[in-house]
């Protein structure tokens, strides 16, 4: 076992924790009061080689590794989760699909733009009526010529509004179930093609999440990622991924939230003394950071596995079950740490709290992750 | 032993469910959004007899018991957790001291209308540098002729601004710490009192949180509540009962909360049936529903203490903490068995979550609780 960062892995580190404090620190405020999308955060980013870290160099990425990836995810989201998911979606199920399941034209089309943050990628699976169960969608698609014709809604779809391309799963063949699915790559001005209602949320103010609509929306053939019919499996391909992007976005909460529960019960005195010296309080901030060590463990050991080219759906959702349940029980307790205080909008604990909630919900509900976990361990 | 509600308060428990349901449930949203307090739910609430409950109809009051009184802040809160709290804050910190320690014209003077619902009362304790040490508080009472001069500061009063009668403790001895304290009935006509800031909350954002200050408030010397320098006794003691308000105000909004849940989770419909036929909802609803039974006996248990004049200082603390902690797990549950759906503002449960970390916070935090219940256990 060898539990260190590379060098590479550390430069990355670093340069994520500067850019996010210089550059996003000073933003989050606004963005939790308008609820506006950052786009001007997601630009820099761009021309910080963040919008595609672990992407090749010939088609436009920084050509990182996956880890360091995962530290990009983790150190934003210590300061802003709202900005982790926006990365997070971008790349692992915006940008990574085209780069495993494209051809070389759309390749060339789109991953350098994305790559690059010229465009912002979006993910749309989600429906109404199917959430947890994906195989149950509704939206169809109907070849027509050289385009297919796409039909029906998806909802609570991140980045909506303000992406460029949408890799939106839709029904060629209802009668094969989850083998009759098929992705294709939707631009925002496909004809047909509206982003709907965009949601009010309890947390994550500024990520964007919209309803699309599709309505005999033109989608020229080309654009079908891969062939008719695997995509169920290009969905289910990159959850992994996603998956140790989300327990990334849950682990940088947990630790944010933890950082301010520390600093602060040191300096608040009750009863002649810090509350960070009090066993109600000092085991507390004990356990709260043994759950985040262990998350942060699981998260890496998945990311490391995931590097290496190795099989890790159990990891992964043993990495987005555990990190986003600590996250939010470390967040609940880090507004208990600053008692009244933390219950206000003045202090940014409970952002934290209100924000780690949905990690336990989306990218696959910790109940689909513990389905997943489960039938691993009963396959053996 | 006898586990069964009598009539009346079957009979009471329906009027106010019904009331709440009626008259409350539809703007709850909207007021929480706003961070709006309507007063026009106060005087209906006084019209049926809400603001007075358990005190005798000498007094303007309903002439029911304590059980009762948790029994209807346990039904708003099960819809509005906001309007609970005011009510709440309202009989057991404003009320009970003046009932409890005033004189029989104090009676007359300022319990009559807060009874009436013509008045609502507000508690201040609470200052910058002492929440859970109440005892290191700085504001200061002097004697001067037949007034006593306040000056100072408290923050986070539940009803602040809103209500025109104050329970206020200041020192009046302070090199006596605890003992040199002592309560005043202080209206808001006072001059030299003054309302600011209101604070921007995580959840209960329709009940109103300010700040109060007295900048030479002068309070006539027949406003003094008991006696000079057992302010800090009646502090403690009204908390006792405070606490059991706010047991059954977090019993209502778990309560609330796992009545959502139930019904989304028989309609939602997930691989081929309702959600709630799967075991990894029906069980998480199981849990849910035993853990708001268990709250409820203990709530009800220090309620019926104190209808039968016996001590209830360990019975309350326990509710409270376990209500408080229970309310924060099954609204947490209750959105995730909602799932992306419970994470917008759309549904009623993200409030209720919202809502629910009050509790474990106000009213002395669950660590104050742990202290007060550890030390009944090892002086006996």
């Amino acid at each position: 076992m060898h539990l260190q960062f590379t060098e590479e892995q550390e430069m990355m580190r670093r340069m994520v924790r500067d850019f996010a404090r210089e550059e996003i620190a000073p933003r989050v405020e606004e963005m939790e009061e308008t609820d506006e999308f950052p786009l001007e955060i997601i630009r820099k980013m761009g021309e910080y080689g963040l919008m595609g870290i672990p992407i090749e160099e010939k088609w436009g990425g920084a050509e990182a590794d996956f880890i360091s990836y995962i530290l990009a995810i983790n150190e934003i989201s210590k300061v802003s989760p709202t900005v982790g998911v926006i990365l997070s979606v971008h790349t692992s199920v915006g940008t990574n699909p085209i780069l495993y399941f494209g051809n070389e034209e759309q390749k060339k089309k789109y991953v350098p733009k994305l790559a690059s943050g010229e465009y912002i990628g979006a993910f749309a699976l989600t429906e109404p009526n199917a959430g947890s169960d994906a195989a149950s969608m509704r939206t169809t698609a109907v070849k027509k010529g050289d385009k297919y014709i796409l039909n029906g809604s998806k909802i609570f779809i991140t980045n909506a509004g303000a992406a460029n391309t949408y890799i939106t799963f839709a029904v060629t063949d209802p009668s094969k179930g989850s083998k009759g699915i098929s992705a294709f790559i939707v631009e925002k001005d496909t004809p047909g093609f509206t982003v709907g209602k965009k949601e009010k949320k309890m947390g994550l103010h500024g990520s964007s999440t919209c309803e699309l609509i599709f309505d005999n929306a033109e989608v020229p053939a080309e654009n079908l990622l891969g062939e008719e019919g695997i995509g169920f499996t290009i969905a289910m391909a990159n959850l992994d991924v996603g998956r140790i992007g989300i327990a990334a976005q849950g682990l940088g909460i947990a630790e944010g939230a933890l950082e301010h529960a520390i600093a602060y019960a040191k300096e608040r005195h009750q009863f002649g003394k810090p509350i960070a010296s009090q066993q109600a309080i000092a085991f507390k901030l004990a356990d709260m950071a043994t759950q985040t060590e262990a998350a942060r463990m699981l998260v890496y050991r998945a990311a490391a596995l995931r590097n290496q080219g190795i099989k890790c759906g159990m990891e992964a959702s043993m990495a987005k079950r555990f990190a986003t349940d600590t996250a939010m029980k470390v967040a609940t307790e880090a507004v208990q740490v600053f008692g009244g205080y933390g219950y206000t909008r003045e202090y940014p604990v409970e952002r934290y709290f209100r924000d780690a909630k949905v990690t336990q919900i989306y990218e696959g509900t910790n109940q689909i992750q513990r389905l997943v976990i489960s039938k691993y361990l009963l396959n053996k | 032993m006898d586990f069964q509600l009598s009539e009346e308060h079957k009979m009471l428990r329906q009027m106010v469910r019904e009331f709440a349901e009626n008259e409350l449930a539809d703007k709850a949203g909207e007021r929480d959004e706003e961070e709006r307090f309507d007063m026009e739910v106060f005087h209906k609430m006084a019209e049926l007899g809400l603001t007075g409950i358990p005190w005798d109809e000498k007094y303007g009051g309903a002439g029911f018991d304590f059980l009762s009184y948790v029994i209807a802040v346990e039904e708003l809160s099960r819809v509005d957790s906001s309007v609970g709290v005011t009510l709440s804050a309202h009989t057991s910190l404003a009320s009970w001291p003046i009932y409890k320690f005033g004189t029989e014209e104090q009676k007359q003077k300022f319990l009559r209308p807060l009874a009436e619902g013509k008045s609502m009362g507000a508690y201040c304790l609470t200052e910058p540098g002492s929440g859970s040490d109440a005892a290191g508080m700085k504001t200061t009472a002097k004697k001067d002729g037949d007034h006593y001069i306040l000056n100072g500061s408290k923050i986070f009063i539940t009803n602040g601004g809103l209500a025109d009668i104050y329970i206020v403790f200041a020192a009046t001895t302070p090199e006596l710490k605890h003992k040199g304290q002592t309560a005043f009935i202080v209206t808001s006509d006072m001059p030299g009192f003054k309302v600011g800031k209101k604070e921007k909350k995580l959840g209960i954002r329709s009940s109103a949180t300010t700040e109060i200050i007295f900048e030479d408030c002068r309070v006539p010397a027949e406003n003094l509540l008991g006696q000079e320098g057992q302010g800090f006794k009646i502090a403690m003691m009204t908390l006792d009962g405070g606490r059991n308000g706010i047991a059954a105000q977090a019993v209502g909004i778990a309560d609330g909360a796992l009545t959502h849940a139930i019904a989304y989770a028989k309609e939602r419909h997930q691989f081929g049936k309702p959600i709630a036929s799967q075991q990894a909802i029906a069980f998480k609803l199981a849990d849910m529903a035993t853990k708001v039974e268990a709250a409820r006996l203990l709530t009800y248990q220090a309620a019926v203490l104190e209808d039968s004049g016996l001590p209830y200082g360990k019975a309350s603390a326990m509710a409270k903490l376990y209500a408080g902690d229970i309310a924060m797990e099954v609204t947490t549950d209750a959105v995730q068995v909602f799932g992306g759906y419970g994470y917008t503002r759309e549904y009623p449960v993200e409030r209720f979550m919202r809502d629910a970390k009050i509790t474990q916070i106000y009213e002395g935090t669950n660590e104050i609780q742990r202290l007060v219940i550890s030390n009944y256990l090892l002086k006996d």
